[in-house]
């Protein structure tokens, strides 16, 4: 059980930190949003998990948090976003120059366009 | 008031069911305490309560929630491994775009969780909300992206869920 909640708290925490770090690579406002909004979610649900296996006893209120999180996140990240839209920026596309190269990647890991 | 009871009594059962997670305990004086707050809230919120106009209540209503709900952690848990990996690899492999979907939701409730439902899905977040139509910045978005296809890719799978309990 103390593995199990250990696992899954390092889960999140390593979540979390993908999105920090998708934050620092992604070239514009848009997918920076993306970057930290779903990784965050994610990384928090499954930290709040490894904390009900360590402290049974409180499940309900974690749940109660996790609902909360679930609802506010995507919210505050499409607001975000929304005032970037109606401020006119437009989103960051691929280069001419580098638009051949990113597609045989996106073909490589099996992307479906 | 009276015409929207059974709003209020939505809201009503799902303040008492929060302030039971809440207080974690069936206690008499916790129990009387919740009865009445949650009866005060759901009064009190009587000028608001048509947000809650869309609802199906039918037993069906139940079971597609729970459609909807294992359909959305099953997309939230791909679209993080899907975000983990694009932010991992070296070449970034992204093609962003900004996308317009259309939804048959006609509520404004329904249209919420079909955005928010959205901003959590594999690589799409929602921008904005005109009458029909969401405005989505996608991250992988084919060259050939129109109205009809971005509609069936990023919010038919959703859609379908919703309109099961909401209008």
């Amino acid at each position: 059980m103390r593995l199990a909640a250990d696992l899954l708290i390092l889960l999140g925490a390593i979540f979390c930190f993908l999105g920090a770090l998708g934050l620092v690579r992604m070239p514009d406002t848009y997918n920076r949003i993306q970057a930290g909004t779903k990784a965050a979610t994610l990384g928090s649900i499954a930290i709040l998990l490894g904390v009900a296996l360590l402290y049974p006893a409180w499940w309900s209120k974690l749940l109660c948090i996790g609902g909360f999180l679930l609802f506010t996140s995507p919210v505050s990240s499409s607001v975000l976003a929304r005032a970037v839209y109606l401020s006119g920026k437009q989103p960051w596309r691929i280069p001419a120059s580098e638009k051949a190269e990113v597609e045989t990647s996106l073909s490589q890991t099996g992307e479906t366009p | 008031m009276f015409n929207n009871l059974h709003h209020h009594l939505f809201l009503f059962g799902t303040m008492l069911l929060l302030w039971l997670l809440l207080s974690a305990s069936v206690s008499p004086e916790e129990l009387v305490t919740g009865l009445v707050s949650a009866a005060l809230v759901s009064m009190l919120s009587a000028p608001y309560i048509d947000i809650f106009n869309g609802l199906r209540y039918t037993p069906m209503a139940l079971i597609s929630m729970i459609g909807y709900l294992g359909y959305f952690f099953y997309a939230l848990i791909i679209a993080n491994f899907d975000m983990a990996r694009r932010v991992l690899s070296p070449s970034l492999p992204i093609s962003p775009e900004l996308v317009e979907v259309e939804t048959s939701l006609t509520s404004k409730l329904g249209q919420m969780l079909l955005a928010n439902s959205i901003t959590l899905t594999p690589g799409t977040l929602s921008v904005e909300l005109r009458h029909n139509k969401i405005l989505v910045h996608w991250i992988a978005a084919p060259d050939d992206v129109d109205l009809a296809s971005a509609t069936r890719d990023i919010a038919a799978g959703f859609e379908k869920h919703i309109s099961g309990f909401l209008k």
